[in-house]
């Protein structure tokens, strides 16, 4: 057996399709420079063609054709060497389309391993979300605004190289930086990108992430069923009606909470949440009505809180809110669990009211992809700056 | 495997390498082969290819006309019309997709129509599931189609150009598929050596359908109203084209090896650490992979055992295939398909070798059938070290139960 590497990319469907799959392109086609021979490919049961939905890429590089085969063998690497997060929202765990539960950023990721985060933040917030786990591994950043865009459109703000450089930082015997500015230079013909991966390579450092450190959170998983204890039919059971349920303060039983598939649950799918400010909510039912998930619980005072653990993030009830700033979608990254918002409201109004505040507020800007023709050229200056400054 | 890497000497005789998925390899084969008319209509995983097709175009790197049917069952219409007007055509599907097609997929080998197609393997799904699964491709197994298996994206660009030569063959025209792996080879994209146009050129004459051609120099009519009094007799036609087809094949791949350079062999089987074998793996497809991998690991532990790759399902090389089995002492089929209430409830290929080996072998060893990797399950090499620990039990002598499911939960 000779040498084998395997770097897995965790990104955003539609948003991060085509910069995952740039990424581990351009992993095998740099290592191939070396002579080094390799594949490129996407987790087969993601959907990466429904937006935001966690999904997987991997490259797989090997010395020789054999050891490349090994490493075929097994359709998604169960042991990567490096795991690249291309959204820190993602921190809090990959959940698939396909749907196997929440699964660390770092459960594939060997001992010793790095941890790749594309961010703005610093690592102890985003060690909040990453699970703790047994081994101990590297974290490190490369410093720079989520990279989004559309289906059919790329914007090339250079996140690609300089996760690249970050690579050949982390981990040069499977590409080394040489190898990546000749494919940059040869294969993407655009010298600044050579600069930018040769920056990122520069500045990209990583620290040790010690056992156990982390989000103390388990994340959610299940069992599935054995053939002869499955229902027939392809069927499953339904869902019973659901009811009213208790105000955590006045104890008055009320409103609906329908019940929810317990198997399917929802995490890291949202790139952002609906924060509901219950003051002003005139109860006009308009975000319950809308939700494509029958995300919202109608409380027993009858207002309308979104289950944290049903909501997909589309932001359709901030849409059709019309309350002005009653519904804001704001960030992942400024939470954590999916408790409930009213529940919170409830217990104590004043300091709901400050968190509203202190939440609401920087919700900075986030594009969820394309929205008309000049904008990514509009954008990239400045995330070329924030990368530039490192 | 050995086809990935290339001695360098030999690279450079092509153009360029690239990094593709087999699927968008066939659609490099189709640019290549001057494809003039492809169909179209999304499904997951023969869409790649479609996707490729319509950026060559869009690219100006090839030129043919490129219809989005309505449904696959036009899909397939459409260019069987088009191919009894002389047009060099490509289409493909998947899955149900393909199932939806049937009734245009019967017809076909009757009025002689050298369609390429491509089958990204998928599971028959209600709902939903879109791994790999070979019933969809196996449907078409019994009604004149010629119908292959490749395992990397190379061979799949090379089994492109073949199957336009073998098929557009003036002794054969009848439609061909070549059955892709869903995910496993549609989706991975590997590095592949394409062909130069003068080579493919070298290769493949401009398809020439002579007195078959509909066209108002050539008065005829296709497909006329065929009443009972007919039908055996049209069978007939295709049983013998059947009858040729091993020996066209064998011509076209030596000829391909003549120009491209690269060997393929055997072009009905493959052999895998045979040799010396007691007992041999066979299977189609891409759980190759696995298979080699674990066959060098068990052969690093004394293990005797080979494996074998078939290639074309159809035609069936029966003698051959029969002959080269019966040397050893048992042998496992993997089969990922099913044949629901078939003699020994095995899979398809299983069923197909008993009977290859029932009047062309002078052994009998026990042919155990196992079914695995259905709907995209991974065939793990543990996987195929439990199959070969069985058959090896069964050359010893200890019965095994004739069909086994292999990685199933519970
Ligand atoms: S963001 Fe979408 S899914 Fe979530 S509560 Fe609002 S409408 Fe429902
Ligand atoms: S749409 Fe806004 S105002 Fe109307 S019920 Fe929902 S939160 Fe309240």
């Amino acid at each position: 057996m000779g040498q084998l590497f395997a770097v897995e990319i965790i990104y955003r469907g539609v948003f991060q399709k085509t910069l995952a799959k740039n990424i581990t392109r351009g992993i095998v086609l740099a290592a191939h420079n070396e002579g080094k021979l390799g594949i490129s490919f996407g987790r087969y049961g993601d959907s990466p063609e429904r937006n935001g939905i966690p999904a997987k890429s991997f490259a797989i590089v090997a010395s020789d054709a054999q050891t490349l085969e090994a490493g075929m063998a097994q359709y998604e690497p169960k042991q990567v060497d490096v795991t690249v997060v291309l959204d820190d929202t993602l921190c809090k765990g990959a959940e698939s389309w396909a749907w196997y539960g929440l699964h660390p950023v770092h459960q594939a990721l060997k001992p010793g391993g790095t941890l790749i985060v594309d961010s703005l933040q610093d690592a102890p917030t985003l060690l909040k979300g990453i699970h703790r786990r047994q081994e101990p591994y590297k974290l490190g950043i490369v410093k720079g605004v989520t990279s989004f865009s559309g289906m059919w459109v790329y914007k090339d703000d250079h996140t690609d190289v300089r996760i690249l450089g970050a690579i050949a930082k982390a981990l040069p015997a499977v590409v080394s930086l040489a190898s990546i500015e000749k494919f940059i230079n040869e294969k993407l013909k655009n010298p600044l990108k050579a600069t930018s991966a040769h920056t990122t390579f520069e500045r990209f450092t990583s620290m040790n992430v010690k056992p156990g450190e982390g989000n103390a959170e388990e994340p959610f998983s299940f069992q599935l069923p054995k053939w002869n204890n499955m229902r027939k039919g392809v069927s499953v059971n339904g869902q019973p009606q659901g009811g009213p349920y208790a105000d955590p303060v006045t104890k008055e039983v009320g409103g609906f909470r329908p019940v929810r598939n317990d198997k399917f649950k929802k995490y890291s799918t949202r790139t952002m949440r609906p924060v509901v400010n219950f003051e002003t909510c005139t109860k006009c039912t308009l975000c319950w009505l809308n939700c494509p998930d029958a995300s919202f619980d109608v409380t027993p005072d009858g207002k309308y809180d979104a289950n944290l653990e049903a909501c997909c993030g589309c932001g359709i009830c901030e849409a059709v809110c019309p309350v002005p700033n009653c519904i804001t979608m704001v960030a992942e990254t400024a939470f954590d669990g999916n408790a409930s918002q009213w529940e919170a409201f409830r217990k104590d109004k004043a300091a709901y009211k400050e968190w509203l505040k202190a939440t609401v507020q920087p919700a900075g800007e986030r594009s969820h992809g394309f929205r008309y023709r000049g904008q990514y050229k509009e954008q990239i200056p400045a995330v070329l700056e924030i990368a530039e400054k490192g | 495997m050995a086809t990935i890497a290339l001695p360098v000497e030999e690279k450079k005789k092509y153009e360029q390498e690239a990094l593709i998925t087999g699927a968008e390899a066939i659609a490099v084969a189709c640019k290549l082969a001057n494809v003039d008319v492809v169909t179209a209509y999304p499904i997951r995983p023969y869409d790649t290819v479609m996707q490729y097709i319509s950026q060559l175009k869009a690219d100006g790197e090839m030129d043919c006309e490129y219809i989005v049917a309505e449904g696959e069952h036009s899909q397939f219409e459409i260019v069987k019309h088009a191919s009894v007007c002389g047009a060099r055509v490509f289409c493909g599907s998947s899955g149900v997709g393909w199932m939806y097609a049937m009734e245009a997929l019967t017809v076909t080998p009757a009025l002689r129509v050298p369609m390429v197609a491509m089958v990204g393997n998928r599971a028959l799904d209600d709902p939903g599931a879109f791994g790999v699964e070979h019933n969809d491709a196996l449907a078409v197994r019994d009604l004149g189609w010629l119908l292959n298996w490749v395992d990397s994206a190379q061979e799949a660009l090379d089994t492109a150009l073949i199957a336009y030569r073998v098929a557009e063959d003036p002794r054969m025209f009848v439609p061909c598929a070549i059955s892709c792996d869903g995910a496993f080879l549609t989706h991975s994209q590997a590095l592949v050596n394409i062909p130069t146009q003068e080579q493919v050129k070298q290769f493949l004459p401009p398809y020439k359908r002579g007195d078959l051609l509909l066209h108002p120099d050539n008065v005829i009519s296709v497909a006329p109203q065929v009443n009972e009094d007919w039908v055996m007799e049209v069978r007939r036609q295709n049983y013998e084209v059947t009858e040729r087809a091993c020996g066209v094949i064998r011509e076209v791949y030596a000829d391909f090896e003549r120009i491209f350079g690269r060997k393929y062999g055997n072009p009905f089987f493959e052999e895998y650490m045979t040799e010396d074998a007691e007992v041999v793996l066979l299977g189609m497809g891409t759980l190759s992979t696995p298979t080699r991998v674990a066959i060098r690991k068990m052969r690093e532990q004394g293990k005797k055992v080979g494996f074998v790759r078939l290639r074309w399902f159809r035609p069936f090389a029966g003698v051959e295939l029969a002959k080269c089995l019966e040397r050893f002492k048992a042998i496992g089929v993997i089969d990922r398909d099913f044949s629901f209430g078939s003699p020994n409830l095995s899979g398809v290929v299983a069923t197909e070798v008993r009977s290859a080996m029932y009047t062309g072998a002078a052994t009998r060893p026990p042919v155990l059938g196992f079914i695995c990797g259905l709907g995209g399950r991974e065939v793990l090499v543990q996987d195929v070290e439990h199959m070969t620990d069985i058959t090896f039990q069964a050359a010893k002598g200890k019965a095994q139960p004739l069909t086994q499911w292999i990685g199933l939960r519970g």
